[in-house]
């Protein structure tokens, strides 16, 4: 009778303190009591893909969760699948997605029942970036040999990518209007698959991320021509950017975890802090300098912030390629 | 000779005694994994895959591949007994492994489908072992046309076969291909066929719940109405000599075999396809190359082990673009690549190069998980099969239950198992009215994969429908579906001119 007496009344002043520290204090106590189900917004093999099938593997092999996590690829209609799928889990407090710009473009282009802004920001992990390649078997060194074999093709030149509307599309839609290209635009399920289909040479050109074809250029398969980022990335020292040709293009992919709308607080606030505890791991850290990633964490209000500043962004852009869905 | 050399390095790891138990504990768990409807060797991987790493990475990879190798394995347990496909990739196998079942020959189908599977997965390594290096640049040049004219080929398999009524397959061909175009445009991402606006649609239809639904309940309702009389309990026993028989039976059938093993291997090794259309394009082949076709559907032997030695071979051959291109050949396949990444190796076409201890103790543990798996099953296969001596009535409504379970599991939505009722009923209608439900499941399959490298092929070559037939590697594909579509006529005219050639002898 003490003893009860005793854990009740402990129980009340631990309660009472979380409730004065408020919400960090929250994450100790809620836990997952099921496997947790990453959604990714791609096919497989993809950047995405294999970036969150990486944080899976940290996760576990930290034991950062008491429960597994298991990814799903829900790749279809450039993510439209997968952000339908989040939606329909309104309330759920175990299954997060892991997002990438066609996370701002899809909703944009066709109208599937989504508003992002409903979503539960969880952490951003990294910016990727984009590169111009080539096969290796080509003639094309620079970026003017580039520009120059393009034009000669006359609008036959296949560049492939991710579905229409996503990120490879707008790399894309952007050179076609700073060189004044056209393009054949041939779109596969995701970044992997691209890739190979670019050393079987069944297209001419690719703008995929530097994970996506890191296999390949380390085997001699594939020639990077010019990065789409702000600086040199350095893990490709000897690769000039668009910017340091002459040419303002510059582009980025969000790596982020979303939840879906009304997941418990307690719940948003473990999966934040589960990130946090990735972002800081050995793995991730050197990972994420071995493939070129920015890998800056933002979480909360701020991410949120980004999130819809990114949608402002690609708006604009859509709205240029005239691809702004009504 | 190099390879023997690395090979014999791989065994020298591969038969440690942790790693010998590693196999055992993998397949074991992978064999119970992949009979139950709705976990498949995805859920299997996945639940593993944090054990992994409190080995060494060489153990880990062994114990995933042996888990992969005994869901293979297992996927055949319950499409056999209860008529469920116990993983996707097992979906062929319900199509002869059932009413060799009703016909009291489970112990049969279960003997041949695992004898078939040590083929077809023995084979493919071995396959595996000497090629595995060039067969990658095969796969490179399989570009959108190729895979068109591939799928195209499996289409045809199945039109032109000479048992079943030609029109009622190709309507069920038809309807498989409208199921398939259910939900988001792959390529444009614009929603399509979303009946009654329900939001369950928009992710599509996914062929599993076809599966169950036509074969696990449709199959129920159909025995509920013929053994309304007597209720069967389905006679099923297992003595050694009846085990020696079948093997004996097997032996007749190496042909199939070998040729369901080459074929899986190559199709699984493509990114796009995999096992389950391996096994059905197996499936189709065997069938249309059988001199008695219409025994096919009805508890033909050979059309347990078509789909069997393919589905194996295949996992094998997914597992080649993933180690030399980095590019998963399937869902299973795509978690082992997240494990490597996670042990610091880096697939594609250095990794043979960088890390061989890896990839040779990978591939030899391929051999003794292969060995491990066959000896288990058949083990346990006296113990599967007296499952099935329940009274009808309680194995009917378990049947019930793990339908439900398996459709539900997979997706985690009601929506599916509503799906599968409707189409537990519509597979009952078919299938009174005669009509062949192999080609609806085909269809469903492979028809996404058909769609899209279509349009990927004729997007890049600007509408240009000659492509399928100027690459070389497409047009042989493209001469073999005509062949195999007129194939009946063929066989026709040959059996007319015997006819009329005979009486004049």
């Amino acid at each position: 009778m003490m003893n009860k007496f005793t854990r009740r009344s402990a129980l009340a002043t631990l309660t009472a303190a979380a409730l004065a520290i408020g919400s960090p204090a929250m994450a100790e106590d809620w836990q997952p009591n099921k496997p947790i189900e990453m959604v990714i917004m791609a096919g497989q093999g993809g950047g995405a893909d294999r970036l969150a099938r990486l944080f899976q593997s940290i996760i576990q092999k930290n034991n950062l969760s008491n429960m597994p996590v298991l990814p799903v690829n829900k790749g279809g209609g450039s993510g439209a699948e997968a952000l339908r799928y989040l939606k329909d889990k309104e309330g759920d407090a175990h299954t997060i997605m892991a997002t990438l710009n066609s996370y701002y473009t899809t909703p944009l282009r066709t109208d599937i029942g989504v508003d992002i802004e409903d979503f539960n920001p969880i952490a951003r992990m990294a910016n990727d970036n984009f590169i111009l390649w080539v096969n290796s078997e080509s003639d094309i060194e620079t970026l003017d040999d580039y520009v120059a074999a393009v034009k000669e093709a006359g609008g036959t030149w296949k560049m492939g990518g991710t579905g229409s509307g996503q990120e490879d599309s707008l790399v894309t839609a952007m050179m076609e209007n700073e060189f004044g290209l056209e393009y054949t635009y041939v779109p596969f399920d995701g970044g992997g698959t691209v890739a190979k289909n670019l050393i079987g040479n069944h297209i001419d050109s690719t703008v995929n991320n530097p994970a996506e074809q890191m296999g390949f250029y380390k085997a001699g398969k594939s020639r990077p021509i010019a990065t789409f980022s702000e600086e040199r990335l350095e893990a490709f020292p000897d690769v000039p950017t668009m910017r340091e040709l002459g040419h303002d293009l510059v582009y980025t992919m969000q790596r982020s975890f979303v939840a879906p709308k009304d997941m418990p607080d307690a719940a948003v606030a473990y999966y934040t802090d589960l990130f946090k505890k990735v972002s800081e791991t050995e793995e991730w850290q050197k990972y994420a300098a071995d493939e070129a990633l920015d890998a800056q964490f933002l979480s909360g209000d701020d991410l949120q912030q980004f999130l819809l500043n990114g949608r402002e962004v690609h708006r604009n852009i859509l709205d240029g390629m005239g691809e702004l869905g009504s | 000779m190099e390879i023997l050399a690395l090979l014999a390095e791989g065994f020298a790891t591969s038969l440690s005694p942790l790693n010998i138990m590693i196999v055992l504990i993998g397949v074991t768990a992978g064999l119970f994994i992949g009979a139950m409807p709705g976990l498949g060797s995805v859920n299997g991987v996945a639940i593993v895959l944090p054990l992994t790493f409190i080995v060494p990475p060489s153990s880990a990879i062994i114990l995933l591949a042996a888990i992969y190798y005994g869901a293979m394995y297992g996927g055949a347990v319950s499409s056999i007994l209860l008529g469920i496909p116990g993983a996707s990739t097992a979906v062929a196998t319900t199509f002869d492994g059932r009413p060799m079942a009703q016909k009291g020959e489970a112990g049969l189908a279960l003997i041949a489908a695992a004898v078939a599977s040590f083929v077809g997965g023995t084979i493919s390594v071995i396959l595996f072992t000497i090629f595995a290096v060039p067969l990658a640049d095969l796969a490179l040049a399989f570009g959108p046309a190729e895979e068109f004219a591939l799928v195209l080929m499996a289409f045809t398999t199945f039109v032109g076969l000479g048992g079943d009524d030609i029109f009622k397959t190709i309507v069920m061909i038809s309807l498989g291909l409208v199921l398939s175009t259910v939900g988001l445009d792959l390529i444009s991402g614009q929603p399509r066929l979303i009946f009654f606006d329900m939001p369950g649609f928009y992710s599509g239809i996914s062929f599993l719940v076809l599966a169950i639904g036509v074969y696990g309940v449709g199959e129920v309702l159909y025995t509920i109405e013929t053994s309304r009389t007597s209720p069967a309990v389905t006679p099923a026993r297992l003595s050694f000599a009846e085990l020696r028989a079948g093997l004996v039976r097997m032996n007749r059938l190496w042909r199939t075999m070998s040729f369901g093993s080459v074929l899986g291997f190559f199709v699984g090794m493509l990114p796009a396809a995999g096992a389950t259309p391996a096994a059905l394009m197996s499936y189709g082949m065997a069938k249309s190359m059988s001199k008695k076709p219409e025994t096919f559907g009805r508890g033909n032997i050979e059309g347990v082990a078509a789909p069997e030695t393919a589905n194996n071979a295949a996992s094998t051959g997914s597992l080649l673009p993933m180690l030399t291109l980095g590019i998963p050949g399937s869902p299973t396949t795509a978690l082992l690549l997240g494990g490597m990444v996670m042990w610091g190796l880096v697939p594609g076409p250095m990794l043979f190069i960088e890390s061989p201890d890896f990839v040779w103790g990978l591939i030899s543990s391929l051999y003794t998980a292969n060995l491990a798996a066959v000896l288990i099953n058949i083990a346990l296969i006296p113990i599967f099969v007296w499952a099935l001596r329940m009274p009808f009535s309680v194995l009917c409504a378990m049947v019930l239950v793990l339908c439900i379970v398996g459709g539900f599991a997979p997706s985690q939505k009601m929506h599916d198992v509503w799906l599968i009722a409707v189409f537990g009923i519509a597979g009952y209608v078919l299938r009174k009215a005669d009509y062949p439900l192999a080609p609806l499941v085909l269809a469903l399959v492979l028809g996404p994969l058909m769609e899209k490298s279509f349009r990927q092929a004729l997007i890049g070559e600007q509408g240009n429908i000659l492509v399928f037939v100027e690459r070389p590697l497409s047009a042989l594909f493209v001469a073999l579906s005509v062949l195999f579509f007129l194939l009946p006529i063929i066989k026709m005219v040959a059996r007319r001119r015997s006819k009329s050639t005979a009486p004049a002898e």
